[in-house]
């Protein structure tokens, strides 16, 4: 069918401002969004700007707004978004993060923050055999946050950020999670003064949009209130 | 802009980031990729890394390294397969002990499964060797050492695209790279450089490979006179999703998924009865072609494109929820199928580059048969050669490849450049990349490169693909020859500076239109079959023509072959039964 994707462009070199702009393409319903972006870069228009990599939700590199709705291109299928001919998509870049360029958007202050919680396991006891033990329902308490991709698409989705820039925002929080909820991690110490702090994990008021927007599945809502009562009691969760 | 550093790693997948960790532990080191780091395709790999750890049942590293030569059709270096394998054990105790999250068995140990083509004591059978985080093993990696790249502080310079090399006779002293923000050209002098630049499956149709695997390592080194080894060996996966590539686990094969034709018949019974559905990659898919051609796909009509059935509807809910997420929620999400219910509609894929920039066993690049090194260029990952690959890679050693080869080059390099003196940059390092990028970018009208990409792709499934023969062969070879020619018309549509994805698309055309051409012409050459090199017109492996390894100079428009010899000195070679 034919459908008319509806883009937001800037290019900082020549715009004052983002403007839309229209193309046409013929898709299947079963095509990725993001076969559509490359149709139009390749034979359409090769200054439209998005990233892209692994194509099949796995990278993280193409997180969009579509139709409103934060996510990856390569993951939302055109019969998600259009059902028939001449339907609209409007795709406009990621919220939260500023716009260097189309679709493109800077997402250094996504990945300090990220860099923040020290994603890193911290244990600095020695290992006494090759391995730390580990049981596989232990494993599984921080399962889901270990599919994190680091799109974006949650901290574009996140309403407190649009209030409150300096938020640490879930996807951070959520991977805060992922190492405290570990039994080999000794790092809740290290943690606290980012987590503990009037920007760190308690501006989040449940609105469940990072969970809504979440590709991978993960339960980011679920997860910050999770770490907000670890650092109330310091304890590791027994559940998952 | 000019950058100085010791050390400088191109990409920041597993193999460049592993590489990293130990360079910059004792030299100034910085990591240029075209993605942001975490994005690298070593995030897609699913189903394990192996090392014979014992686990669940007995193993040596002896046998691992044995089924890696065998799965190689003895094209593999033997040395360096043992040291693969002897160093896969500490090298899966250290990712858990940095992080990672494997699986685990009821004991709390690393939790082991079955993969094509390792077995128990000289293939008698299938082995428990692959070590696992449900089905995303490579981004589990890929998160593990991005976090201890944060940890240890490692400057990354982010979306840049290396174009060229820095060459001063046989040393190597820098590359010049595209920042893809601002469109500037930097020079960045080091005294060593590591290309950990992945794969370049993009070169065919149907592929698992990401959008970025486009080779721009292996490519940059051929236009420098670096030969490529062994490229006639590409790796077709049996089992990707129908019609768009995207890969499916072995790992489902591994925990009991079984191939099945229109009858359905377990058919991997008739083409390795003992390993069935188990067999190494080229093996099942030269099986389900073969089926296919026999009119035994599932639409029968003997088609290219015809495909099998993946089984794993008797694995339960529960096993794939726990084992096999993502590949789960991968066949609802783009087939709309539930693997639980319904059998996966799958047909091979192009996966994986046995070939690439030969390396010894530190990384260092080697530039002839005799083994000259190229002082201060190192390789590692999917985009080197060692070869511990050889004819056709097992599966979960690629994972394993990276780990071990990408600390064994930073360690070498943070040795190396203690000793080594800085290379002085002349003024004209960035003037070969700035004249392209000048011709690219001229404004003059051209044509866009997406035609030629597609012809490429195209001509390199059909006629590079599965099964070849000489004269499809040099049919690709002319192909490609064309299209280098048509590329030197072709001009950059978007005008603009910052954030010219259309100018970085064109540089990595280039990149795939060399390495098909070298790819093509390698194979033509290569007239017997071998791993995943098979030709209808050669059907034997013959050790006493061919059992050497290729190393292809590209040369302007031409391909200039020599050999380098096989190491062959722990296993005799054998004939390939399983």
């Amino acid at each position: 069918m034919k459908i008319i994707l509806r883009i937001q462009r800037f290019n900082p070199e020549t715009d004052d401002a983002p403007y839309y702009q229209e193309y046409t393409v013929s898709a299947a319903p079963t095509d990725r969004l993001l076969d559509a972006l490359i149709h139009i870069k390749r034979f359409q228009d090769g200054s439209l700007a998005f990233r892209k990599s692994c194509a099949h939700g796995v990278c993280g590199s193409d997180a969009m707004r579509i139709n409103g709705k934060d996510g990856l291109a390569c993951k939302t299928l055109i019969k998600e978004v259009a059902e028939k001919d001449g339907d609209r998509i409007t795709l406009t870049p990621l919220r939260h993060l500023p716009v260097q360029r189309d679709l493109i958007v800077d997402q250094d202050e996504f990945f300090q923050k990220y860099r923040s919680i020290k994603p890193f396991l911290i244990n600095d006891e020695a290992v006494a055999e090759g391995e730390r033990r580990q049981s596989q329902e232990e494993r599984m308490r921080f399962d889901d946050t270990t599919n994190c991709i680091l799109c974006a698409a949650c901290y574009s989705a996140c309403p407190i950020l649009g209030e409150n820039p300096d938020f640490l925002g879930p996807a951070a929080v959520a991977q805060a999670y992922r190492f405290l909820a570990d039994t080999r991690d000794r790092g809740m110490a290290e943690r606290r003064p980012v987590l503990d702090d009037p920007n760190g994990v308690w501006p989040c008021r449940n609105h469940f949009k990072c969970t809504e927007s979440c590709p991978r599945g993960i339960l980011i809502t679920k997860r910050i209130n999770q770490t907000k009562k670890m650092i109330r009691k310091e304890e590791k969760p027994t559940d998952q | 802009m000019v950058h100085h550093f010791d050390t400088v790693i191109v990409g920041s997948g597993g193999a460049g980031l592993y590489a990293a960790l130990e360079a910059s532990e004792r030299s100034r080191t910085a990591v240029l990729s075209k993605l942001y780091p975490v994005r690298s395709h070593t995030g897609a790999a699913q189903g394990g890394i192996s090392a014979a750890l014992g686990n669940v049942e007995e193993d040596k590293p002896e046998w691992h390294a044995y089924d890696t030569v065998k799965g190689g059709d003895y094209l593999v270096d033997q040395q360096a397969a043992k040291i693969l394998t002897e160093e896969a054990v500490q090298a899966v105790y250290d990712l858990e002990n940095r992080g990672l999250p494997f699986n685990r068995t009821p004991e709390g140990r690393i939790d082991q499964r079955r993969f094509g083509g390792h077995t128990r004591n000289f293939g008698e059978g299938p082995v428990r060797r692959a070590c696992y985080a449900a089905d995303r093993t490579g981004h589990m990696i890929l998160q593990t050492l991005y976090q201890q790249c944060i940890k240890n502080q490692v400057a990354f310079f982010d979306e840049f695209q290396v174009v060229d090399l820095i060459m001063d006779g046989s040393t190597c002293g820098g590359v010049v790279a595209v920042e893809l923000a601002t469109g500037d050209l930097h020079v960045f002098g080091a005294k060593a450089v590591l290309f950990a630049t992945g794969g370049f499956g993009r070169m065919f149709k149907i592929t698992s490979n990401a959008f970025a695997n486009t080779g721009d390592g292996p490519a940059v080194c051929a236009r420098r006179g670096i030969p490529l080894m062994d490229m006639e060996f590409f790796q077709f996966h049996p089992t990707g999703i129908l019609g768009l590539g995207i890969l499916i686990s072995e790992a489902v094969r591994g925990e009991g998924g079984i191939l099945r034709n229109r009858d359905g018949e377990r058919f991997m019974e008739r083409y390795s009865p003992t390993l069935l559905d188990l067999a190494p990659r080229d093996i099942v898919s030269r099986s389900i072609l073969t089926e296919v051609r026999a009119g035994k796909g599932i639409r029968g009509d003997r088609k290219i494109d015809d495909y099998v059935h993946l089984d794993a509807t008797h694995l339960g809910r529960e096993t794939l929820a726990a084992k096999l997420p993502d590949i789960t929620s991968f066949c609802k999400t783009y087939l709309g199928v539930d693997p639980a219910e319904a059998p996966i509609p799958v047909l091979p894929t192009a996966h994986y580059a046995m070939g690439g920039i030969p390396t010894d066993v530190h990384g260092r690049v080697i530039m002839d048969r005799r083994g000259t090194i190229v002082d201060g260029l190192y390789a590692a990952g999917e985009c080197a050669c060692v070869s511990v690959h050889g004819a056709n890679r097992l599966g979960t050693n690629s994972l394993l490849d990276l780990v071990v080869f990408g600390r064994r080059a930073g360690q070498h390099i943070g040795d190396y450049v203690k000793q080594a003196d800085a290379l002085p940059l002349s003024k004209d390092a960035p003037e070969a990349a700035r004249e392209w990028i000048r011709r690219l970018t001229d404004g003059r009208s051209g044509p866009h490169g997406g035609h030629i990409m597609e012809e490429m792709q195209t001509a390199m499934m059909e006629k590079v693909g599965i099964y070849r023969n000489a004269g499809e062969m040099q049919q690709a070879v002319d192909a490609v020859k064309d299209l280098l020619a048509r590329y030197l018309a072709v001009r950059v549509q978007d005008r603009g500076k910052q954030f010219n994805t259309d100018l970085l698309d064109t540089i990595e055309l280039k990149s795939l239109l060399d390495l098909s051409l070298v790819t093509a012409a390698s194979a033509l050459n290569r007239e017997e079959s071998r791993g995943a090199h098979s030709r209808e017109d050669f059907p034997d492996r013959d050790d006493d023509q061919w059992l050497k390894h290729t190393l292809a100079y590209l040369e302007g428009d031409d391909v200039r072959i020599d050999y380098k010899a096989v190491d062959t000195s722990i296993w005799e070679p054998k004939p390939r039964t399983y």
